[in-house]
């Protein structure tokens, strides 16, 4: 199975375009870095592969197919803030749960703590937060994940935990992830090709 | 001279539970730490290590409902009430974690303005926009109207521009292109070497080995060790904490790996050591109490068993 954007292009309205002709193929189990600055389109052509965005030009495909519109979306999104991705007015066990039932196995990979599910997004820490938002997004059917400055608020220990956990899961599934970030360290350390989205125009 | 010190902190907010139980979350405990003119401190930790609150007990902008002891004291003299509120934004000043402490109905250009303290405010705004590359065209923006890079370097300029002799910078990078993080972090240099003093409150040990000279590593409201930044090399050995060495241990240039467990809640601190739940050397003696700080070749740190 994989990810394939072709050719694709972005522009709200008739304004200038964000980027053209954007080609990223992404196989199974493949761990890929999109490296530019900011401010280029980057997160908008994340958002695009997760389906919150349509392309205005080109085509994404996964497995051949285009993106499904409905039920489970096979390539999930995770940002730089989880507080702006769980919802205040709801438990962490209810934001866990939102879309299937993590085991917990996953939870323990992931560091989360089984007191933390009775508390209010608001008494966890930016970190401890971050790992649900994570566990959220590696339901059973996910096959690419997209990790858009996943860990770039977090501290080094933390970072290090969340990726480590990640990095088993994709292996043990032949989950293909995404990358961007701005440290070249980090990048370096994970990615086994990048690709500078510079080059596109 | 230190410029700015910080003598055993403690800051604990009331909670009641529904059950009209009171809890008490103690988000800093014992912290001692000092700043010397013409030197940049990084206060580095995780977050929820109670970071941000240290910069907001030091200016004075906590909630009501905190209770604080211990003392700060600015040039020798404690910081009173008083004192702080002549002083802050003249001499002290924050560059805040969040865009939310630029006055939403006020145009930039003028808060940028009003936070200047020199003869043609006008001038030393432009200039300071030009130096973060803020177009001119900014100046007459709202708040809302900014990205979130153009709101951080807002918030930075308006910390440079006001004179201030110290400057407590709170996460002032993240989200911020590497080129103006780089640029960022050398205003500083530039800042404390005239004389004044910076502290870098970040979660980001790496960014902070680049420009400051000493580093206060931050766990669960307290800092467990003060360190030269040439302390941090090969696999850490000259490192005296537990905590510190695991930091510098999971970056992804060193060995990238990390040690399980999580920092504990400010509601349920342990009674010992706050490290020693995680803690890969911990003796039954480390629960007994918490360790004090205590001074180790050159630096500080708080462990009984470092060495
Ligand atoms: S005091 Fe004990 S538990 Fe705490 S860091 Fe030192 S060895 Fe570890």
């Amino acid at each position: 199975m994989q990810l394939e954007a072709k050719d694709v292009g972005f522009r709200y309205g008739d304004g200038p375009w964000l980027f053209q002709r954007v080609n990223v193929m992404l196989e199974p189990g493949e761990i890929v870095g999109i490296t530019g600055p900011s401010g280029r389109g980057k997160t908008t052509f994340c958002r695009i592969l997760a389906g919150f965005e349509s392309p205005v030009e080109g085509t994404v495909h996964v497995n051949g197919a285009p993106l499904p519109k409905s039920g489970y979306h096979p390539v999930q999104m995770v940002l730089q803030h989880p507080e702006k991705a769980t919802n205040p007015r709801w438990k962490m066990h209810k934001v866990l749960n939102e879309g299937y039932q993590p085991d917990k196995e996953l939870l323990d990979l992931l560091g989360i703590e089984q007191e933390w599910l009775t508390r209010w997004p608001h008494e966890l820490s930016g970190g401890e937060l971050q790992r649900f938002c994570v566990a959220r997004a590696l339901g059973p059917n996910t096959r690419f994940l997209i990790a858009d400055e996943m860990t770039t608020m977090l501290d080094a220990n933390t970072q290090a935990q969340i990726w480590h956990a990640i990095m088993s899961i994709a292996k043990q599934r032949e989950m293909g992830i995404l990358v961007v970030t701005h440290e070249s360290k980090l990048m370096q350390r994970l990615c086994h090709r990048v690709i500078d989205f510079n080059e596109f125009d | 001279m230190s410029i700015l010190e910080v003598e055993n902190l403690s800051v604990s907010f009331k909670q009641y539970t529904d059950g009209f139980k009171e809890i008490n979350h103690k988000v800093i405990s014992s912290l001692s730490v000092t700043l010397e003119a013409g030197e940049i401190l990084a206060v580095v930790g995780a977050s929820g290590s109670g970071k941000s609150l240290l910069a907001h007990a030091i200016l004075g902008i906590l909630p009501r409902n905190a209770s604080i002891s211990g003392t700060i004291k600015y040039k020798g003299v404690e910081l009173t009430a008083a004192r702080l509120a002549t002083l802050r934004g003249k001499e002290l000043a924050l560059v805040p974690q969040s865009v939310n402490f630029l006055d939403p109905l006020m145009r930039v250009g003028s808060q940028v303005r009003t936070a200047s303290n020199s003869e043609d405010v006008v001038s030393a705004q432009r200039k300071v926009f030009e130096r973060y590359h803020l177009g001119k065209e900014v100046e007459s923006m709202y708040p809302f109207q900014l990205s979130g890079g153009m709101a951080r370097r807002t918030l930075l300029s308006t910390a440079m521009v006001s004179g201030a002799k110290v400057i407590i910078a709170d996460e002032p990078t993240p989200g911020l292109d590497p080129i103006v993080i780089k640029e960022a972090l050398s205003n500083f240099r530039e800042f404390a070497d005239k004389g004044c003093a910076v502290m870098l409150i970040t979660h980001d040990i790496e960014s902070a080995l680049q420009i400051t000279d000493k580093i206060a590593v931050f766990y669960a409201g307290t800092t467990v060790e003060i360190a030269s930044v040439k302390d941090f090399v090969g696999k850490g050995e000259a490192i005296r904490h537990p905590y510190t060495k695991a930091l510098w241990r999971a970056l992804p240039q060193n060995e990238f790996i990390s040690i399980p467990g999580s920092q504990p809640h400010p509601s349920s601190l342990p009674p010992g050591c706050l490290f020693a739940p995680r803690c890969e050397i911990a003796t039954p003696e480390c629960e007994q109490a918490p360790p004090d700080m205590r001074e180790l070749r050159d630096g500080m740190v708080r462990c009984i068993h470092a060495t």
